[in-house]
């Protein structure tokens, strides 16, 4: 395992020795140590590769993540995992705000709560969120899904577009055009599979509710304009 | 015997003018606001309002086609290991693939590298035309993120951070349905046919401590190698250039009122945002006072035509300027020669405006296959890269008579202004007077 104690070591060089990796590379496990609160953590990666982080990081931790498996033991601020591609994030600790923003695959697990706005436009990404999410999350998300095993904020989902949001506790309001949505058996299978991909045992699939776009403001009409 | 009193003539008010019944009628009728593509049609106070003084006893002039007069310049110095080395000190506008067919992107590629200058994507991502054709592109980093993935961001030459533009300062945008093709829907992760809301805030930044973090994460992501712009809108041109250098721009774009939009509404368009003429001398004053003129290079755009306003925006302070509708002009857009079909569409070469709907018959602002097909990159290109050869002469012309061998030498005592408006925003004298209104200075 290589390790990089970043009160050492520049985050350039962290940062710049993660991108020289390739698919094949034998240094498949990274720790870093010390991260205290730096932004900016392990972003950009594109191999096939672990980097554990011991200690909360700061905005932006491994966005544009792809391949990459990004462990942080510690607490993650704004923006982690942002636009995301593939691979996996987990945060041990609670996320800041806009986790996972526009990401556009790969799986960001959250194992405490998330903030505002978590998986604000998301574009494909799977978010599993094991607390709670605070107000307007999945704002204007398009496709993805987002799993809540919490509580939800405020305004839930507004000007939604085609993203899947599964909630199992309560959801303070619905945000512009986001309705409950019937949950058949094909949902039941997506959640079932999100839920285990994410490694959350002893809960029921029953136990959540979809959430959705009411497709009423895809096209502009001007007898909706209070809706917005 | 009966007396008339004599007729008088028919007289329409100035306030409620034709446009303005019609507009009124317009949406009376539909109950939409008006949405239109390019930038604000109402006459403000431009380029046109400056004059170069030329040489006389007290300036040498440099012989035409002679001596030297250099054109180049280097954006991008701050901070980036790679700086943008351009021929000419004119780049061309983000404009999308979306808003724009990608013929027509492919075009500004073909043009702008034969000319030697950059290009840029806009908010549809990075089409493999566009790279193709393009030496040097600029990849714009938007609110909607669509199509933004970390290898695109790669490829780019430079990187171009989005916070506004000049047509809506504050204002996101719309796609409408109709120009969703596959391709852009799939570009853009949404299904097709519907409409497509570009924000008009990013989604994980407010702010420009918060930018300055988002610019890290960017170089971070790149390894320090792309120059990093700020687009803003003309708003409040003095602040948002100041704190776009502490944010960590190497490059600050300020597009003021005249700049084009592929769409917004025309309240927008006409009524928020400063002109451009408006915006360069407050922009400059910022770096002026940061210590960081022409060390945090500054390009200005929003409604430049010729090289007359591209060397009258250098005088006043700019590094380089951007064209975007001049650019669409010079590809074939709004061509007197197909007048017919503009008629056909309720309006007339010149005045078309409405690229929202993508029926272009020029083939530019359309995502149809067939109208698309009509323009053909290559010879649209050869024509973009004429205009801009074009404006470079003529841009070296009023330098050389300035008596300036490089065009960055150009200034404001160089200008004279031929109304008090301009002489204001401009900071130069009132033609036939020593009087910048608004400064004491005699």
């Amino acid at each position: 395992m290589r390790s990089i104690d970043l009160e050492k070591t520049p985050l350039r060089e962290l940062n710049e020795s993660l991108h020289q990796l390739k698919d094949g590379t034998n240094e498949t496990e990274w720790e870093v140590l010390n991260p205290r609160g730096q932004h900016a953590v392990a972003v950009g990666i594109d191999a096939p590769v672990t980097v554990t982080i011991r200690g909360p990081v700061g905005y932006y931790c491994a966005g544009m993540n792809k391949q990459a498996t990004v462990v942080v033991h510690g607490s993650a601020g704004p923006g982690t995992a942002e636009n995301m591609m593939s691979g996996k994030v987990i945060v041990k600790g609670d996320a800041s705000q806009y986790a996972g923003a526009t990401g556009r695959g790969g799986l960001l697990l959250i194992e405490g709560n998330a903030s505002s706005r978590c998986g604000i436009s998301m574009k494909g990404i799977d978010i599993v969120v094991k607390g709670n999410i605070g107000h307007m999350s999945a704002f204007m998300a398009q496709t993805g899904n987002l799993v809540v095993l919490g509580d939800a904020g405020d305004a839930l989902g507004d000007s939604i577009y085609e993203a899947r949001l599964f909630v199992r506790g309560s959801v303070k309001s619905l945000g512009a055009d986001c309705i409950e949505k019937e949950m058949r058996t094909e949902h039941h299978d997506a959640l079932s599979a999100l839920l285990k991909k994410a490694g959350v045992n002893g809960v029921k699939t029953s136990e959540f509710k979809r959430y959705g776009s009411a497709r009423k403001l895809y096209n502009f009409n001007i007898d909706n304009a209070d809706a917005y | 015997m009966s007396y008339q009193n004599p007729p008088t003539t028919p007289r329409k008010s100035s306030t409620f003018d034709d446009y303005t019944l019609s507009e009124i009628r317009r949406a009376a009728q539909t109950g939409i606001y008006d949405i239109r593509g390019g930038g604000a049609k109402r006459k403000v106070p431009h380029f046109d309002d400056l004059l170069f003084l030329g040489a006389s006893m007290s300036r040498y002039p440099l012989e035409g086609y002679r001596e030297r007069c250099s054109t180049a310049v280097t954006l991008g110095t701050r901070y980036a290991k790679k700086p943008i080395e351009l021929k000419i000190p004119i780049t061309i506008a983000g404009m999308s693939f979306g808003s724009l067919s990608a013929n027509a992107k492919e075009a500004l590629g073909r043009g702008a590298t034969l000319a030697g200058t950059s290009t840029t994507t806009g908010d549809g991502g990075m089409t493999p035309e566009e790279r193709g054709q393009s030496k040097t592109l600029v990849y714009q980093y938007l609110p909607s993120r669509y199509g933004m993935n970390p290898d695109d961001l790669r490829k780019a030459d430079a990187i171009e951070v989005v916070v506004g533009q000049g047509a809506k300062p504050g204002g996101g945008g719309m796609l409408l349905g109709q120009k969703i093709s596959d391709r852009v829907a799939e570009m853009r992760t949404l299904p097709k046919g519907i409409d497509q809301r570009s924000a008009c805030r990013h989604p994980d930044w407010t702010g420009p401590d918060d930018l300055e973090i988002k610019i890290l994460e960017l170089r971070e992501i790149t390894d320090w190698e792309k120059p990093i712009y700020i687009k803003v809108g003309g708003a409040r041109p003095y602040y948002d250039v100041a704190l776009a250098v502490k944010a960590g721009a190497d490059v600050v774009v300020v597009d003021g009122m005249q700049g084009g939009t592929a769409a917004t509404q025309e309240v927008f368009i006409e009524h928020i945002g400063q002109p451009t003429l408006a915006c360069i001398r407050p922009a400059v004053q910022a770096l002026q006072d940061l210590g960081m003129h022409r060390k945090v290079q500054l390009i200005v755009s929003g409604g430049i035509r010729n090289g007359a306003d591209c060397a009258k925006a250098l005088a006043l302070g700019a590094d380089a300027v951007s064209i975007g509708t001049a650019a669409l002009i010079a590809l074939g857009d709004n061509d007197p020669a197909l007048e017919g079909e503009y008629q056909k569409l309720n309006t007339t070469a010149g005045a078309y405006d409405d690229w929202h709907e993508g029926r272009d018959p020029a083939g530019i602002t359309t995502q149809d296959p067939d109208l698309s097909e009509r323009l053909d990159p290559v010879r649209a290109g050869r024509r973009l890269a004429n205009y801009l050869k074009v404006m470079t002469l003529e841009l070296q012309t009023i330098a050389r008579a300035a008596g300036h061998n490089h065009i960055h030498n150009l200034e404001p005592e160089d200008l004279c202004a031929l109304t008090i408006e301009a002489a204001a925003m401009a900071r130069v004298p009132l033609a036939g007077t020593s009087w910048i209104p608004g400064q004491d200075k005699l």
